[in-house]
C-alpha cells in the first residue's frame, strides 16, 4: 500500500523558507496532497496541463523527494528505502522515452533488471526468461530483436512497460501513456493495463488527460488543479460533469451508457475562456 | 554463457589483438628502415646502436603516447556522449581542451622551462588549465540547479570553449611571433614527445579515469532511457553524472596535456564502435578504448609517412578523416 501524507513539493525547495516563498510559476508543484493507494487498485489521477500530475507521480515513485509531508510504503518511508530495493516494488513508464542511443527492443527491456543485478552481473538465463515474459504479456515478443528506434509509438510505450515490468514491482506507475497515440493504440494500452492489474495482481497509479480512458480503467480518481486536490474517490462518483467543469472549466455531458457498460465524457465547451 | 559476455570477450579479444599488433608493428614502420636483429642484438652498445635508438627513442614512445591518447580520448568521448545523452558531444564539448590549451599557451608564451619528473612546464600547464576549465564548468552546472543540470553542464562548456579561445588569441596576439609556431603545433595536436616522462606522467590520471570508467556502462546504459527512468529503475542518476563527468574530464585532460587536442577521436571512435558492436555501453566502453588506441596509432604512421622526411602533426590527420565523418553522421542521423 502507497499512501501519501499530506506531501507538498515545490520546485528549488529546500528549506520551509523557501517554501513560504513559493514555487517558480514555471513548474508545477503539488501542495498537501494525501492519497492512499489500496493494493489490486487502479487509480486515475486526472487535471489539467501544469496541475501537478507529473510532480504527484515523481513524488510517489521516490524519484522527486516531497518538501514537507511523507510517502510511504507499506508503512515505510519511501525517502528511507533504498533506490534499488525501491526499483524493485515501484516501477515507472513515463509519457514517452527517446533513447540517445540505438538499443534493441530486448535490450530495453533488460534495462528492467538492474535492480536484480549486482553493479557487475551481466544479465542471466533468468533475466531473459522475465524479459521474454514481459515481452510476451504486452505483446511484443515479435519485436525483441528489432531496434527500439524504428518502432511506432505504440510499440514502443508498450515495450517501455515491458521493462518496467521486467522490473517485477508490483506497483506500476504512468504518466499519460496515451497522451502521443492514436485511438487504436489507446484502447490497446487501456486493455493492456486492465490485463495486468487483473492478471498479474498490479497495482497502478496512472496519469492521463484522457477522461473516457480514466472512466473505463480507473476504480478511482484523484482530481488536481494548480497542485492541489480537488476531490478523489470512485470513478462513479467522482467523475461527473460538475467536477469536470472545476477541473478544466469545460462543460461536458456525463452519462452511464448502457452499451459500453461504463461512464461516457462528451465535452461540449469551454465555458471560461483565458 | 550470456549473449552480452559472449559478444565482450570476442570484441575486447578481436579488438585487443588489432590495438596490440598497432603498437608492435607501428614503431617498425618508417622512412628509416630499421634492422630488427640490430635492434636487439645486446652485443652492440645502445650508445651505438642506430636500429635500437630509433626503434626505442624516437618511435616507441610516439607510438606508446598515441595508444594511451587515442584509448583516453575514445573512452572519454563514449562517456561524455553518453553523460549529454547527445551522440555528437566530443570530448572537448565542455571546455577541458580548451583549459588546457590555455595553460599551454600560457606555458608556451611566459617562456616557463621548468620540468619536473621528465614533464615539460608545458605539459603540466596545460593538465592544470584542462582541471581548471573542469572546476569551473562543473560549479556552473551546481549553482543554477539543485542536482546536475546537463544542459548548463553543455551551456556552460561550449561558453567557456569560446570564451577560453578568445583569451589563447589575446596571449598570442601579444606574445613574440616566434612562439606563434610553437603554440600552432601544439593546438594541431602532435604526438611528437621527447621520451617516456610524459607518458608515465599522464599514466596515473588515465588508469584512475578507466578505473572509475569500469563503474559507469550500465548506469550509462539505463541514462539513455532519460534521467527519470534511470532514477526510477534504482540508479544514483547525481552520483553517476558526477563519477562519469570527473572521469572523463580526467582522463581528457590527461590525454590533451600529452598530445595536445586531437581532434575527432573522440566522436569517429565511439561512432565505428558503435556501429560494429551495437549500444551496450559495457561492450562500447572497452571496445573503443582499444580501437581508438589502434586508430591514433594508425593516423600517427600516416602523419610521420604521408610527406616524409617532413611529420605532420597527427591533429591534422585526424581532422581531415574525422571533418568529413562528423559531416556525414549529422546527415545519416534521423
Amino acid at each position: 500500500m502507497l499512501k501519501a501524507d499530506s506531501v507538498t513539493y515545490i520546485h528549488g525547495a529546500r528549506t520551509t523558507d523557501d517554501l513560504a516563498k513559493g514555487s517558480r510559476a514555471d513548474v508545477p508543484g503539488v501542495r498537501d496532497v494525501s492519497l492512499t493507494v489500496e493494493r489490486g487498485a487502479i487509480i486515475g489521477l486526472l487535471g489539467p496541463n501544469g496541475s501537478g500530475k507529473t510532480t504527484l507521480l515523481r513524488v510517489l515513485a521516490g524519484v522527486l523527494a516531497p518538501t514537507a509531508g511523507r510517502v510511504t510504503l507499506d508503512g515505510v518511508n519511501l525517502a528511507s528505502i533504498a533506490r534499488r530495493e525501491r526499483a524493485r516494488r515501484i516501477a515507472v513508464v513515463p509519457q514517452e522515452t527517446h533513447l540517445a542511443f540505438d538499443f534493441s527492443v530486448r535490450e530495453v527491456v533488460l534495462m528492467g533488471r538492474y535492480p536484480h543485478l549486482g553493479a557487475f552481473e551481466l544479465e542471466g538465463p533468468h533475466d531473459l526468461v522475465v524479459a521474454r515474459d514481459a515481452l510476451a504479456a504486452t505483446g511484443t515478443e515479435h519485436l525483441e530483436h528489432r531496434p527500439f528506434a524504428t518502432l511506432s509509438g505504440g510499440e514502443k510505450q508498450r515495450v517501455v512497460i515491458a521493462s518496467a515490468l521486467a522490473q517485477q514491482a508490483d506497483l506500476l506507475l504512468l504518466d499519460e501513456p496515451t497522451a502521443s497515440l492514436d485511438l487504436g493504440y489507446q484502447l490497446a494500452i487501456a486493455s493492456l493495463v486492465a490485463r495486468l492489474n487483473r492478471e498479474r495482481g498490479l497495482t497502478v497509479v496512472v496519469a492521463t488527460h484522457d477522461l473516457n480512458f480514466a472512466a473505463g480503467l480507473c476504480g478511482s480518481l484523484v482530481l488536481l488543479r494548480g497542485g492541489t486536490m480537488l476531490g478523489s474517490g470512485p470513478t462513479a462518483e467522482t467523475l461527473t460533469a460538475a467536477s469536470i467543469q472545476a477541473l478544466y472549466d469545460v462543460d461536458a455531458r456525463v452519462w452511464f451508457d448502457q452499451g459500453a457498460g461504463r461512464i461516457a465524457v462528451l465535452p461540449i465547451e469551454k465555458t471560461r475562456h483565458v | 554463457m550470456s549473449d552480452v559476455r559472449r559478444r565482450l570477450f570476442g570484441w575486447t579479444a578481436l579488438l585487443g589483438a588489432v590495438a596490440l599488433a598497432a603498437i608492435v608493428g607501428a614503431p617498425l614502420v618508417g622512412t628509416t628502415r630499421i634492422n630488427l636483429a640490430r635492434a636487439f642484438d645486446s652485443a652492440v652498445p645502445f650508445a651505438d646502436n642506430v636500429d635500437a635508438q630509433i626503434l626505442f627513442i624516437a618511435r616507441l614512445p610516439r607510438v606508446l603516447a598515441a595508444a594511451l591518447v587515442g584509448a583516453a580520448l575514445a573512452a572519454a568521448g563514449v562517456v561524455f556522449q553518453a553523460l549529454l545523452r547527445n551522440p555528437l558531444a566530443t570530448p572537448f564539448t565542455l571546455g577541458v581542451s580548451a583549459g588546457a590549451a590555455l595553460g599551454a599557451v600560457l606555458a608556451i608564451s611566459l617562456k616557463l622551462q621548468v620540468s619536473l619528473w621528465g614533464v615539460s612546464a608545458v605539459t603540466g600547464a596545460s593538465f592544470a588549465g584542462s582541471l581548471g576549465a573542469v572546476a569551473i564548468v562543473y560549479a556552473l552546472a551546481r549553482a543554477r540547479h539543485q542536482g546536475f543540470s546537463t544542459n548548463v553542464l553543455l551551456l556552460a562548456g561550449v561558453t567557456l570553449n569560446s570564451f577560453f579561445s578568445a583569451l589563447i588569441l589575446f596571449v598570442q596576439y601579444i606574445a613574440d611571433p616566434n612562439e606563434t609556431v610553437q603554440t600552432l603545433r601544439w593546438l594541431m595536436g602532435d604526438l611528437g614527445v621527447a621520451g617516456y616522462g610524459p607518458i608515465l606522467a599522464a599514466l596515473p590520471p588515465t588508469i584512475a579515469a578507466f578505473v572509475a570508467f569500469a563503474w559507469l556502462p550500465k548506469t550509462m546504459n539505463l541514462l539513455s532511457l532519460g534521467a527519470d527512468a534511470a532514477e526510477s529503475r534504482g540508479v544514483d542518476v547525481a552520483r553517476a553524472q558526477r563519477v562519469a563527468f570527473f572521469a572523463a574530464s580526467l582522463a581528457t585532460g590527461a590525454a590533451v596535456s600529452l598530445g595536445g587536442p586531437i581532434g575527432f577521436i573522440g566522436i569517429i571512435v565511439p561512432h565505428l564502435v558503435r556501429l560494429l558492436v551495437g549500444a551496450d555501453h559495457r561492450i562500447v566502453l572497452p571496445a573503443a578504448a582499444l580501437l581508438g588506441a589502434a586508430f591514433l596509432i594508425g593516423c600517427d604512421v600516416v602523419a610521420r609517412l604521408v610527406m616524409a622526411p617532413v611529420e605532420l602533426p597527427v591533429g591534422i590527420i585526424t581532422s581531415m578523416i574525422g571533418g568529413p565523418f562528423f559531416l556525414w553522421l549529422l546527415v545519416r542521423q534521423r
